[in-house]
């Protein structure tokens, strides 16, 4: 138990309240999404990193290695690399749409331009 | 090598394959086939399954032969194919709705990507209710939502895209939270297999990491079920997605999401760490009185019907937590019975608001002045989900709050029963703005010489309404399914 | 085959219903359905009599909506008469609405017959109800189906009307009475109605008492104060509507509930005090109500009061809960709604034909409208409960049972309301016979309503006289409610 073996964490969790606090604080729809998108980064630390083994080698069966770093949270974090994508983007096309239809990514100037109008009457 | 034997892969894999199919024939009726066939595929995969269950036996099915705990395993037990069930039967009744509703709602050229992501929501969802495995919960879940997202940026106000977009960012944050406790339980046992970590768990579960687990997976659920006070991402996306999206979603995503909660409570932690140890049941009943009482108070507010229900959802949701919180056998049989009458209840009014808004184009409660006069089937049906929301006998929203109630007497909470007949009366407020705009105002001039809804899309409603009537009066399939769960969950939760 | 008779009994209206809803256009075929689906109904009914009559309790059960509660039916005597009583008067009923509706010009009679005949399903269902589960079911259908009755007109006074109706009624059920059943079904195990009622040694005489409350308290439709209010409000429903359902349907059904829990659920003499302070309720309600009746001056209103007044007296003699009291309170459910109904018919002629609503225009109407005032006259008689109106049974057998338990304060409440039921009844009887026309009354010339209207209302006043002189029948049957081993 040294700073070496918490410093995965510390960053994790660093990372982890930076990334909500940019989605939280932010007004900007593409900023959010980077909030989310170091949200999920964190996310992937948590995994990878207490998967390392220090000294350990990849899991080949051999009598000469002795110590295998797991190799499971690699693929979970390949999985969630993609879903991340797939969200970034999901996320990206809608501020595209947004803008093309609000002319902005602001959220309060949204807002207000939806303001008064009658719900989904669209007339 | 029989069919039935792979019956739990081929519910979730039939829906995942229709949807590239759907895509790749590229035209909206080929898909409208493919995906309605696929549905009903599954939903006769879901009644084999809940029949195959139904004596409180379990299924494990291991993917690709990797045996539990290494590979990825599938595990019906009652509570899983009751809510197999509920997800494909939504489906296939809705999907016949579909056809008629997007025809007026999305362009045409999308039709069949509509479809491609209707059918992945529906893996999505069966995939959460089906599988034995944390992670794999996870990508369900994501696959779920994201295929959720789109549909409701479909609709056609541009609020839509807005929702839509709101609904990622807190969605995204509730599965990164539920991921983060999978992660956390994951560290702490060495398993992502469900019923695997719930043996390696007892001996460690006061650890604080299981803790922060536990913690972590309850907010990121929660999001997703929209537990008041995380519930402000449904009533924008309930009220601008298309109507049948509305309709499919109200009835199944909410509902998987309570799933996954009382799986991770029961199965993985166990009822008496979670619910006796922590103070998490008194935190889930303040939650859910609350959102029992100010939901629906907003909902009496409201002006826009769809918006109304979708308050109406929050507080119902209350009513499912409220019982889960008792932690009795009676309280878990409230719940879920609620869970699957409140679907067959939200799903059916969704679908009227529906048919009235393909007619006045609108669904504002202005707009819908003078409904009855035009359209008297569709108002009928909204009056008798209404009735059902309420709770009134012979419906099926009684059955959850006779239990709910009796829970309550039970634990000698006169307080809470008082507290669940008094919000009922707040579901009368609301219901009633709808019944006296329909019924007693002049018809709306977008409501001139218009006629009722076409028979495809009143034909699917009027199915959900009869079995509002239905799972009020017999119950055998809901409420023994629900008890049964009950049971199983309080037996095995130890 | 006698269950077979219960379930036609609901199904006969339902199915009468479906094809009135089917004749909208045809005005002649529609209302021929009804009084051919009212007859039939009776029929039904009455063919059930003998077998109670002889000591059976034909039953039947259909589903299980809860586990141990199903839905069923079984029927007792207190059933079989308000059965009989409400399918009987619905034919006489339907004879008047069709004078009524087609003098007024009313709209949407189509919805009107409907509704009428799916209430009359319910109010089966409620006379026949094995448990209070289905009790509560039928109790929750009725107050729906006659709410588009009550709000029939659809304007603001109705839709106020329409609100204060549904939300006591709704919410009061639900507020207390469902409580009520829950928590019945938690301490006993079972919601079944039984001779010597279910609720025995379980609860402590303060529980009991609650209990009583939530009982009585969510059983709206017997407008015990403070919860009276929505039968005031509902008399903006066109005539018909409240001379059936708010005299005789709906008001019946909240006291035959009423009578029916505590005998079959709390059980005879078993309440020891814990009924106390619904003596003091109703018995306050008996005198509130009548004061108020005295002091409205319009004609369906005073009616209101005077019927909220008169629900209190089955309330009385059933909180007295001895075999003489309970007696009484059947009687007087029966001969009340004889009476009541003849006062409500009255009304609505008056209305149909002279376009009047209020007691203070009725100044020498007897003379237009003799043979309608004569019928009122008899009404009135039979409320205040002087003989030979059949309403005089009722009293004697409610002031009988009381007098036994020595329980002075009922008699001097019932001593008090005769003499009030007489003010504020004999005025207008006198008004309308010995009084000269207003001036400018001649502008309006009139005579007696339609003759359905008139028929209706005669005969009505005919069997409020002629109960009186049969009332040996009557008695057989209560006393059979009653009777420890029936």
């Amino acid at each position: 138990m040294n700073f070496g073996s918490h410093f995965s964490y510390a960053m994790t969790v660093f990372l982890m309240m930076a990334g909500l606090f940019v989605v939280i604080a932010r007004g900007n729809l593409i900023k959010q999404l980077v909030g989310l998108g170091i949200l999920q980064t964190s996310v992937y630390l948590l995994y990878i990193a207490p998967g390392k083994l220090i000294g350990g080698t990849a899991p080949i069966i051999s009598a000469q290695f002795q110590i295998y770093s797991n190799p499971l949270p690699h693929v979970l974090i390949l999985t969630a690399i993609v879903v991340g994508v797939a969200t970034l983007a999901l996320g990206l096309a809608l501020v595209v749409r947004i803008r093309e239809t609000y002319d902005t990514i602001e959220e309060d100037e949204i807002l207000a331009r939806d303001h008064g109008e009658p719900a989904h009457d669209g007339a | 090598m029989s069919l039935a034997l792979h019956l739990p892969a081929l519910q979730v894999v039939i829906p995942l394959i229709s949807a590239p199919l759907a895509v790749l024939v590229r035209r909206g009726g080929w898909a409208f086939l493919i995906v309605t066939a696929a549905s009903w595929a599954a939903l006769a995969a879901a009644i084999a399954l809940w029949l195959a269950t139904a004596d409180g036996a379990t299924i494990s099915y291991a993917l690709g032969n990797w045996p539990p705990p290494w590979g990825i395993e599938y595990r019906v037990d009652r509570l899983s194919s009751f809510v197999l069930l509920l997800v494909s039967a939504t489906a296939a009744i809705v999907l016949p709705y579909a056809r008629a509703s997007i025809e007026r709602e999305i362009p045409h050229a999308q039709h069949y990507l509509f479809y491609a992501m209707f059918a992945l929501c529906l893996t999505g969802l069966l995939g959460i209710a089906i599988t034995g495995d944390a992670f794999n919960a996870f990508v369900f879940l994501e696959i779920s939502s994201l295929s959720g997202y789109v549909l409701i940026a479909l609709g056609r106000d541009r609020r839509a895209l807005v929702a839509a977009y709101q609904y990622l960012i807190m969605g995204s944050i509730g599965a990164t939270f539920f991921v983060i406790g999978v992660g956390l339980l994951y560290l702490m046992t060495g398993t992502l297999n469900l019923a695997d970590m719930a043996e390696r768990i007892g001996a460690i579960r006061e650890s604080r990491s299981v803790l922060a687990a536990l913690a972590f997976l309850t907010v990121g659920i929660s999001l997703k079920l929209a537990l008041f006070p995380l519930h402000q991402w449904l009533p924008n996306a309930y009220t601008y997605a298309p109507s049948v999206v509305t309709a499919f979603l109200a009835a199944t995503a909410t509902k998987v999401s309570i799933y996954l909660l009382i799986r991770f409570y029961y199965s993985v932690f166990g009822e008496s760490f979670v619910f006796q140890k922590l103070p998490l049941p008194e935190i889930m009943l303040v939650m859910s009185i609350a959102a029992m009482f100010v939901a629906s108070l907003v909902a009496a507010f409201q002006n826009d019907l769809k918006r109304l229900l979708a308050y109406s959802s929050v507080s119902q949701i209350g009513y499912i937590t409220l019982g889960l919180s008792y932690d009795t056998v009676n309280g878990l049989t409230a719940s879920l019975v609620h869970m699957f009458n409140h679907a067959v209840t939200k799903g059916g009014l969704f679908l009227f608001v529906g048919c009235a808004v393909a007619v006045a184009g609108g669904s504002s409660l202005a707009r819908l002045s003078g409904l009855a006069r035009v359209m008297p089937l569709t108002s009928f049906g909204i009056v008798l989900g209404g009735l059902s929301l309420i709770g009134v006998p012979g419906t099926c929203g009684f059955i959850g709050k006779w239990y709910l109630i009796l829970a309550a007497l039970e634990k000698g909470q006169w307080g809470l029963a008082m507290a669940v007949v008094t919000s009922s009366l707040l579901a009368v407020a609301y219901v009633w703005r709808f019944v006296e705009t329909a019924y007693f105002r002049e018809p709306h001039a977008s409501l001139a010489g218009r006629k009722e809804a076409p028979p495809a899309l009143l034909a699917p409603a009027l199915l959900l309404a009869g079995a509002m009537l239905y799972f009020g009066l017999e119950t055998s399939v809901s409420l023994g399914s629900a008890a049964g769960a009950a049971v199983m969950l309080m037996a095995v939760g130890k | 085959m006698s269950g077979g008779h219960v379930l036609g009994a609901l199904a006969i209206p339902l199915l009468g219903g479906l094809l009135i809803s089917g004749c909208a256009r045809r005005p002649n075929v529609r209302e021929a359905i009804t009084l051919v689906t009212s007859a039939t109904l009776f029929l039904c009914v009455a063919a059930l009599l003998p077998a109670v009559l002889a000591g059976g309790r034909p039953h039947i059960q259909l589903l299980e909506p809860l586990a141990g509660l199903p839905i069923a039916f079984r029927v007792e005597p207190l059933g079989m008469l308000f059965a009989l009583i409400a399918s009987g008067l619905w034919i006489v009923n339907s004879v008047y609405s069709i004078g009524y509706m087609r003098g007024n010009d009313e709209k949407h009679q189509t919805r009107f017959y409907v509704c009428f005949a799916l209430a009359l399903s319910a109010t089966m269902g409620i006379a026949f109800a094995g448990n209070l589960i289905t009790l509560f079911l039928f109790y929750e259908v009725l107050t729906l189906v006659t709410y588009p009755l009550v709000t029939h007109h659809g304007d603001d006074a109705a839709r106020r009307g329409g609100r204060v109706y549904l939300g006591l009624l709704l919410g009061t059920s639900m507020l207390f009475l469902l409580p009520a059943i829950v928590y019945t079904w938690h301490v006993t195990g079972t919601t079944d109605f039984q001779v010597g009622g279910i609720l025995k040694t379980q609860l402590s005489p303060a529980a009991t008492a609650v209990l009583l409350a939530l009982f009585m308290f969510g059983i709206g439709k017997a407008a015990l104060m403070p919860f009276h209010r929505w039968l005031p409000a509902a008399m903006v429903a066109p005539t018909p509507v409240s001379a059936l359902l708010h005299a005789v349907a709906v008001v019946k059904a909240g006291v035959f509930c009423v009578i029916k829990i505590i005998v079959y659920i709390f059980g005879l003499d078993q309440l020891d005090g814990s009924a106390d302070w619904l003596v003091a309720v109703s018995g306050f309600t008996i005198l509130a109500a009548s004061v108020i009746a005295l002091r409205a001056d319009n004609l369906k209103r005073r009616l209101a009061y005077s019927t909220v007044s008169q629900l209190s007296y089955v309330v009385i003699a059933a909180a007295l809960a001895t075999p003489l009291a309970i007696m009484g309170a059947i009687l007087h459910l029966a001969v009340h709604a004889f009476g009541k109904i003849t006062l409500f018919f009255a009304a609505g002629a008056i209305y149909t034909a002279a376009h009047k609503t209020d007691v203070s225009e009725l100044d020498g109407i007897g003379r237009r409208m003799p043979l309608t005032m004569g019928a009122f006259a008899i009404g009135a008689l039979s409320l205040i409960g002087i003989p030979p109106a059949a309403g005089f049974i009722g009293k004697w057998f409610i002031m009988s049972g009381a007098a036994d338990g020595r329980h002075l304060f009922v008699l001097a409440v019932l001593a008090i309301s005769t003499l009030l039921n007489a003010a504020y009844f004999l005025p207008v009887v006198y008004a309308a016979f010995f009084r000269a026309p207003k001036a400018g009354a001649e502008m309006h010339p009139h005579g007696e309503a339609p003759w359905p209207m008139v028929a209706a209302l005669l005969f009505t006043a005919g069997m409020t006289v002629a109960l009186f002189f049969l009332s040996a029948n009557l008695l057989h049957l209560a006393g059979k409610v009653v009777a420890v081993n029936p």
